[in-house]
């Protein structure tokens, strides 16, 4: 069998991520000075060029013997997480510099994760399903404990390792378990099997581990347990990072591995979609209530937020996928944005993160509390703010799927979330102003600005951006 | 004037009107310098904003065209292509007055604003601007998913107006306001994302074409009350009016009286009884039932109250109660009646909570029992309160008659005994509005810091003098209104009555028909 370089071509974008953070590593290593500042810098250029790269890729290929796909779905996917991660990591850089933090190893590590998110959304065999996994895995948990003098930090650094392992261990004994019963770990040979009647029930317990394993990922409850702890614990821009790309790329995952391989078994996972669909969409909006921490905040909001992209995963098809990645779409933009206000909340040089602190925001910091309030009545999902329609269109594929009972369910805890959303807008808008924030730094100034202008100005013309969705939902189930 | 009108109507008339409030709005937004400079400014721009809205608005009665039952004005562009849910805006006789309506109510609410708020004057006429473009989109909307836009996008602004301009309980209020009118209208999202799914358009023309199976009707039915009633508000949903209209500022209380419990009876028109005949019809005892709750109970409930915003909210809900009567009798009366009864409600009562206000700003209290003689030292005022508290008890000659007598006409046609019962509500309403301004305005002038009360200033004249003629020609002579929306009315009965033939609805499918079978 001759080996042709060009036959590596669709995998172009990650092998040269793998190349230049690798190689960033040795120059961190050995140069003498300190070079986090250039390597943030490279780090950005690098996502952009590899985002470039994707743009630039095939239509549709496989390589690596079918390992590695790369479809409009894949692109549109890699494209979210290198937004995400990129504006991520503006965050970090400026976050660093002022912490005072810095190591090189930062930049390094994100780009690792990114890496690893990439092979994720472009696995096409249970194989690389986990070498994706891991390489992203790995590399968050050491972001996670990164403040590695702060108690908070490593715990949630160690809880996220235990735990994350534990799932890794059971998507990967599901594997096993359907490779056991199925013959085969490539997705379009697993297709085959499942299609050929009757499913064994070895496969059926297979694919549920898969599922828990995954939904571990992406924190839907009941795996939901170690998100509030990592988000609180980890640095603010880490979590900030925690919260787009690694959700966006393991829902993606999520979404090629249950309507591709275990496409024929609709009916079988798909109850158990709902099951945790619903009680993240309940468990994400009342336990976010009571949350004085705004970044444990967001960890229930973000579990919520899983809880509508998963119903998108549950209707299981064009339509669910388009609003699946639509909504994921619209969360990138939202979460950033949010996680620039918090990371602007800083008194006198010192980061605060409790929901009081934010009180009478709108006399101290007008600008900022304005751009907070569009992002939260939008995640509240209020017309005519993007939220809205992110969850519009999850909710017309339900309906129209006859999932009538589940988008009841889901609207009716929008309602719910909607109350603590509105409650930070009070807050803001409300209260009596409590100590008044530093001028937030350019970086952090832009994103939110950025973000929440797309909020509001968004439902003027959102035709590109859904067919960009639709684009990708259709190659996802053509292949 | 002619080559004016045709240059205006030749516009994109109601995208102007919907979006001029914005754009004044956005120009707010960038107003820098002192923040006194900057307050003045922002209530000048707001006023003259709303104004122009209002001159513009004025074109499309003007030129409207009565005879037909067609939505005119009408604008379509393509917004979301691949889900078929285009920007579709018109008007016919039933939604143009609403607009007019708003775009009215609107300078007024300004102009009573300009003193009685000091802090963050800017963010307020933002907020009232915004509320301004949401409103008149909502009425003007004619694809669902706009409308639903419009229609819970009201939430925002008017959740902040109430919340940081308002009063005492301003955050329970707020709060209640919002997660009341919000958990209904998910509701009827999902309702219109079910008749989306069967009609594959959200095209309000073609919904109305549409057929839905009974059983469907029903459930789609429900999703749109638990919606409409939350807003109207019916009993027993009404709770967060009372709360909402005593810790708003006055123009929120306006505004909210005035037009936002407009949308609730304007739902119900434009989307229950054209799209599910059959299912308002099955329904219609059920809310004859709740309205009738609506208009005595309120009605008894309004006559002990001590705090006059909330008593005139107690009364909002009684004479809504007249309209969801009205609606539901679906004869041409008595939705000429109701579509006026709102009309007529939303300048009176708007202009009662100004008149509330005006010795708000006074006196900084609402308590009634801390007046006593106005009619002495503020003769001005009382004359304007009493033209609106007769207006609102229902004299002949003013605004508040039309509408009540046309519903309880039709009324009558339909069920005599649900005419029998809201008519009593007119006399309650007659006992504590007039109780209510014996107390305030009438007895001795005794109290010290009452004497003291300055009757109206130039700026407040100007607010009621034009409400007043508005009340009386509406009184007066009513025809120019019910003109505009005779054919519209006439079409909606008559395609409802004919939807109802055709499915062969018979007395015993009817609730009330069964209750009546089994009572037998």
């Amino acid at each position: 069998m001759s080996f042709e370089l060009s036959s590596l071509m669709p995998a172009l974008p990650e092998i040269f991520l793998a190349i230049a953070a690798m190689a960033f590593l040795m120059l961190g290593v050995f140069r003498k000075d300190d070079s986090t500042e250039l390597l943030s810098w490279l780090g950005v250029a690098a996502m952009a060029v590899t985002g470039f790269l994707v743009l630039r890729g095939p239509d549709a290929a496989v390589t690596f013997s079918n390992l590695f796909i790369v479809n409009g779905f894949t692109s549109f996917a890699k494209i979210l997480v290198l937004m995400g991660a990129g504006l991520t990591m503006l965050m970090i850089n400026s976050w660093a510099k002022q912490a005072k933090t810095a190591r090189f190893e930062l930049p390094i590590l994100v780009l690792f994760a990114t890496l690893g998110m990439m092979m994720m959304i472009s696995a096409n065999d249970l194989i690389s399903v986990y070498l994706g996994l891991e390489l992203q895995s790995l590399s968050l948990y050491v972001l996670a404990a990164y403040h590695r003098d702060s108690i908070k930090s490593t715990e949630a650094g160690v809880k996220y390792f235990v735990l994350g392992a534990l799932a890794s261990g059971l998507l990967l004994y599901g594997s096993s378990l359907v490779y056991g019963f199925a013959g085969t770990t490539t997705f379009a040979g697993l297709a085959e099997a499942m299609r050929g009647g009757e499913p064994h029930i070895g496969v059926i317990v297979g694919i549920v581990f898969v599922i828990a394993g995954l939904a571990f990922k992406v924190s839907a409850v009941p795996f939901h347990m170690w998100t509030p702890d990592v988000y609180e614990g980890a640095p603010t821009p880490i979590t900030a990072f925690f919260s787009v790309g690694p959700k966006i790329a393991a829902l993606c995952l999520f979404l090629r591995v249950l309507v591709g391989p275990f496409e024929p078994m609709i009916e079988q996972w798909q109850q158990v979609i709902i099951l945790i669909s619903i009680l993240s969409m309940l468990w994400g909006s009342f336990a976010a209530i009571v949350q004085k921490n705004i970044k444990r905040l967001m960890a229930y909001s973000s579990i919520g937020h899983v809880g509508y992209a998963l119903v998108g995963l549950v209707v299981g098809n064009e339509e669910g996928a388009r609003g699946l990645l639509f909504y994921l779409l619209i969360y990138l933009f939202m979460n950033i944005g949010t996680f620039a206000v918090i990371l602007s909340m800083r008194v006198n040089g010192r980061y605060v993160e409790e929901i009081s602190d934010l009180s009478g925001l709108a006399k101290t910091r007008p600008g900022m509390a304005m751009a907070l309030g569009a992002l939260m009545f939008s995640m509240a999902g209020i017309p005519p703010l993007a939220g809205f329609l992110g969850k519009f269109y999850i909710f017309v594929a339900a309906v129209n799927a006859g999932f009538v009972p589940l988008a009841i369910i889901g609207v009716l805890a929008s309602v719910v979330g909607a109350f603590y959303y509105i409650r930070i807008v009070k807050v803001i808008y409300f209260d009596e102003p409590a100590a008044a924030f530093d001028k937030p730094d350019m970086v952090n100034g832009a994103i939110m600005a950025l973000c929440s202008i797309l909020m509001l100005v968004y439902f003027v013309a959102p035709s590109p951006l859904v067919n960009g969705a639709e684009a990708a939902a259709r190659a996802l189930f053509l292949g | 004037m002619t080559a004016l009108s045709n240059f205006i109507t030749g516009l994109p008339i109601l995208s102007v009107i919907t979006f001029l409030p914005l754009v004044g709005a956005l120009f707010l937004l960038f107003v820098r310098g002192e923040a006194e400079v900057v307050a003045r400014q922002a209530r000048f721009v707001a006023l003259w904003t709303t104004l122009l809205t209002f001159v513009i608005s004025l074109f499309i009665w003007i030129g409207f065209e009565p005879g037909t039952a067609d939505f005119q004005f009408v604008e379509r562009l393509d917004w979301l292509p691949q889900y078929r849910i285009g920007y579709h805006m018109g008007v016919d006789g039933i939604s143009m007055l609403f607009v007019i309506l708003s775009t009215f109510l609107m300078p007024i609410c300004i102009l009573a604003s300009w003193e009685a708020i000091e802090k963050q004057v800017r963010e307020y006429m933002i907020s009232f601007l915004i509320l301004e473009t949401m409103m008149v989109g909502m009425f003007c909307a004619l694809d669902m998913v706009l409308f639903y836009v419009f229609f819970e996008g009201v939430l925002i602004p008017m959740f902040l107006i109430i919340g940081v301009w308002g009063g005492g309980r301003r955050v329970y209020s707020a709060f209640k306001f919002f997660l009341y009118t919000l958990t209904g209208s998910v509701l009827l999202l999902v309702a219109m994302l079910a008749m989306y799914f069967q009609v594959g358009t959200t095209d309000i023309p073609s919904l109305m074409q549409a057929d839905f199976s009974r059983d469907m009707q029903y459930w789609l039915w429900l999703g749109m009350f638990a919606s409409f009633a939350v807003k109207v508000p019916m009993w027993p949903v009404h709770t967060w009016l009372p709360d909402a209209h005593v810790d708003a500022p006055t123009a929120g209380s306006v505004i909210l009286a005035g037009v936002l419990l407009k949308m609730g009876g304007y739902g119900f028109l434009r989307f229950s009884l054209p799209m599910l005949p059959e299912a308002s019809e099955y329904f219609a005892p059920l809310v004859y039932t709740l309205s009738i709750i609506a208009i005595i109970y309120t009605s008894l409930v309004a006559l002990v109250q001590s705090d006059m915003k909330k008593l005139i909210a107690y009364s909002s809900v009684a004479h809504m109660g007249y309209v969801t009567v009205g609606v539901f009798a679906a004869n041409q009366q008595a939705i000429e009646g109701a579509i006026f009864q709102m009309l007529s409600h939303g300048v009176v009562s708007g202009a009662l909570f100004l008149c509330v206000g005006v010795v708000y700003d006074r006196l900084h209290t609402r308590e009634i029992d801390r007046y006593g003689g106005l009619a002495n030292n503020m003769p001005k005022y009382a004359f304007a309160f009493m033209v609106f508290m007769l207006a609102s008890v229902g004299l002949p000659g003013t605004a508040g008659f039309v509408g009540e007598f046309l519903v309880l006409t039709g009324v009558f046609q339909v069920n005599t005994w649900v005419a029998l019962f809201a008519a009593s509500g007119v006399i309650l309403g007659a006992t504590y509005m007039l109780f209510l301004y014996r107390r305030v305005v009438y007895g001795e002038l005794t109290k010290a810091d009452v004497k003291e009360m300055l009757d109206l200033d130039r700026r407040e004249i100007a607010i009621f003098a034009p409400i007043i003629v508005v009340v009386m020609w509406m009184g007066v002579y009513p025809l120019p209104f019910l003109d505009v929306m005779s054919e519209s009315v006439q079409a909606l009965v008559s395609n409802y009555q004919a939807d109802l033939k055709a499915s062969g609805a018979t007395e015993v499918t009817r609730l009330g028909g069964q209750l009546l079978a089994f009572l037998r």
